[in-house]
């Protein structure tokens, strides 16, 4: 607990201490922060490995911005249209994807977000293809002007704490445990007396929930929204920082959030070849550190140490 | 009439080549219990490798062998020396394909740069066969053809053939075929090598509909995995079914209401997903 108090009190000061492209580099780990840590409710809780939880983050990106530009309603209307809309577009995706488990779960998400990009890429007349819906504006809640990085910064840091907090909660919980257990121990489980489907059902929609928050947040960001954040690029480096940080963990997809949008931020910055690093990060460390970089590294460093 | 004739086949001809596509994904997939997302991205390898080779021997068939063979021999490299690295470890084989599909995807933008290249037709097929006063492009029955008979060689090679009768046990019972001494492992390099050849060579096939662009592979993965959802992990039959009910209703979907031929993909999915979840002939659920 110690530990989460010094890093959120970093984060506040963090703005104090540095300049508009540190404070949006910071937003965007905060917002795949969220993204990352809802794949963590399934694959790490779940051991339901989702490859397409991009469709979650880009649905409510669309469907909120979709809301703003063809209807003209506000934020006030086109926040919890876009919530409400994508959670019970992840109950629907639910009761397809958990047909199965393993990789066959893993293949309908990925079909069932194809599907959805295939979708925005080519519904022209509502999505604008691939010139992707610009022109949106950010909310302004209780009439602060979100337009600064500073002041945006601190509008994701406030709902990045909220719902780390309630997926915190909800992985604490008895029906966390039951999570777990249906992850470890599905058999068993049933035999207790457990719906494991039904348990799975419910933290699907729970996740699809939290990836559509961390959607409104990416749309708010970057006032644009393009088919690439349905992409299967977009829903693998999410899982990528989940396994990068440790899946399983609460602070696991916070670590790989910040190593993955460091990684691209940088790396963007000087070469163009971003797919192909992110192809090569993705073998070394499911090759080499299939638990997470940070044991990963201190594993090989131990090996390292006594070699020499 | 000459529409709905050219449309329907337009969905044997994307039938045929998701045909060649989605037997080795299928195959693989039974065998070694891993997804390979990488295949996507061999069969964009193989139609940039065919355009490549084309420059060269200007035969689309010869480019097409030489390709399947160049690309064989970049899955069996793949198959030993990182998957076999990672046995026993499913979801760390299935997240290294997809990372190899991000490389290769990301290569071949390097290497034969953004812009689409064109396939030519060989030149004695360019010419629409007419039937019925109905006009066919003949290169489109060619490539039916071709899918129907790769389909039976392999029907033949799987049923008939002892090397087949090992890979139909190691996708029935791995632990058992292994344990009556049936070498899974090398089977595994096999069935990988020989699903890389067909993905490749597909794409050079393909290369006179669909060109050589980037992004081939992301439109292309998603349609194998419908092809293997719907048919059933492991089964030739299935992938054959499959191919053919996914062109159609893509091809349709797409003359119909191109907006949405996405979604119509879906609707099968759903239903078989409903009804059966193991797909149409598949003998075990994925």
């Amino acid at each position: 607990m110690k530990r989460w108090i010094v890093l959120l009190l970093a984060c506040i000061a963090l703005p104090l201490v540095s300049g508009e492209y540190y404070i949006n580099l910071a937003s965007q780990i905060l917002i795949f922060a969220v993204f990352a840590s809802s794949i963590n409710l399934l694959l790490g809780y779940g051991g339901l490995p989702t490859l397409g939880h991009a469709a979650y983050l880009g649905v409510a990106a669309y469907l909120s911005a979709l809301v703003a530009l063809k209807f003209g309603l506000g934020h006030l209307a086109a926040a919890p249209a876009a919530l409400v809309g994508t959670t019970l577009m992840a109950a629907a995706f639910g009761l397809i994807a958990l047909r199965a488990t393993g990789l066959g779960f893993l293949m309908l998400t990925l079909a069932l977000s194809q599907v959805l990009w295939g979708t925005a890429l080519r519904w022209v007349s509502v999505t604008d293809g691939d010139n992707g819906l610009r022109g949106l504006a950010r909310p302004a809640p209780f009439g602060i002007n979100l337009d600064g990085a500073t002041a945006f910064y601190y509008f994701s840091l406030v709902i990045t704490v909220i719902a780390l907090a309630f997926m915190a909660r909800f992985v604490s919980s008895p029906f966390g445990a039951a999570l777990k257990g249906t992850r470890d121990q599905a058999r068993r489980m049933s035999a207790l007396g457990h719906d494991v489907w039904m348990i799975r059902w419910l933290t699907f929609i729970y996740a699809g929930f939290w990836g559509a928050v961390s959607g409104l947040l990416f749309v708010y960001y970057h006032k644009y929204i393009h088919p690439v954040s349905l992409s299967l690029a977009n829903s693998a480096e999410g899982l990528l920082a989940v396994i990068a940080g440790g899946s399983g963990t609460l602070a696991g997809p916070l670590v790989g959030a910040a190593i993955v949008m460091l990684l691209k931020n940088y790396v963007s910055a000087y070469v163009e070849r971003w797919n192909m690093l992110l192809g090569f990060v993705f073998v070394v460390i499911v090759v080499f550190m299939p638990e997470g970089v940070v044991p990963g590294v201190k594993r090989l460093w131990r090996r390292f140490i006594s070699r020499a | 009439m000459q529409y709905w004739a050219i449309q329907t086949l337009n969905s044997l001809a994307l039938g045929g080549l998701l045909f060649l596509l989605a037997a080795g994904f299928s195959l693989i997939f039974g065998l070694m219990r891993i997804a390979n997302l990488t295949h996507g991205a061999l069969y964009m390898l193989g139609a940039y490798i065919g355009v490549s080779i084309l420059k060269v021997v200007p035969n689309l068939w010869a480019a097409a062998i030489l390709s399947g063979l160049v690309v064989a021999a970049f899955g069996g490299v793949l198959e030993k020396l990182v998957l076999r690295k990672l046995g026993g470890n499913v979801l760390g084989q299935v997240l290294v394909t997809l990372g190899i599909a991000f490389i290769l995807a990301d290569f071949c933008l390097v290497v034969w740069g953004g812009d689409p290249i064109p396939v030519p037709t060989p030149s004695w097929l360019q010419q629409p066969l007419r039937v019925a006063g109905l006009a066919f492009p003949a290169y489109r029955l060619a490539v039916v053809v071709i899918a129907v008979l790769v389909g039976i060689i392999l029907f033949y090679f799987i049923e008939k053939t002892r090397l087949g009768a090992m890979i139909r046990a190691g996708v029935d019972d791995r632990e058992m075929a292994r344990a009556v001494g049936i070498p899974v492992s090398r089977l595994f390099t096999t069935v990988f090598c020989l699903g890389a050849a067909l993905a490749g060579a597909g794409g050079v096939i393909g290369g006179p509909i669909m060109s050589a662009y980037p992004g081939l592979d992301a439109d292309m993965l998603p349609l194998a995995l419908i092809v293997v959802i719907l048919g059933g992990v492991g089964s030739l039959t299935g992938a054959f079914v499959g191919s053919f009910v996914t062109g159609f209703v893509y091809t349709f979907g797409v003359a119909l209401l191109p907006d949405l031929a996405y979604v119509i993909l879906f609707l099968p999915m759903i239903l078989v997903i409903a009804f059966r979840p193991r797909g149409l002939f598949g003998k075990f659920a994925a």
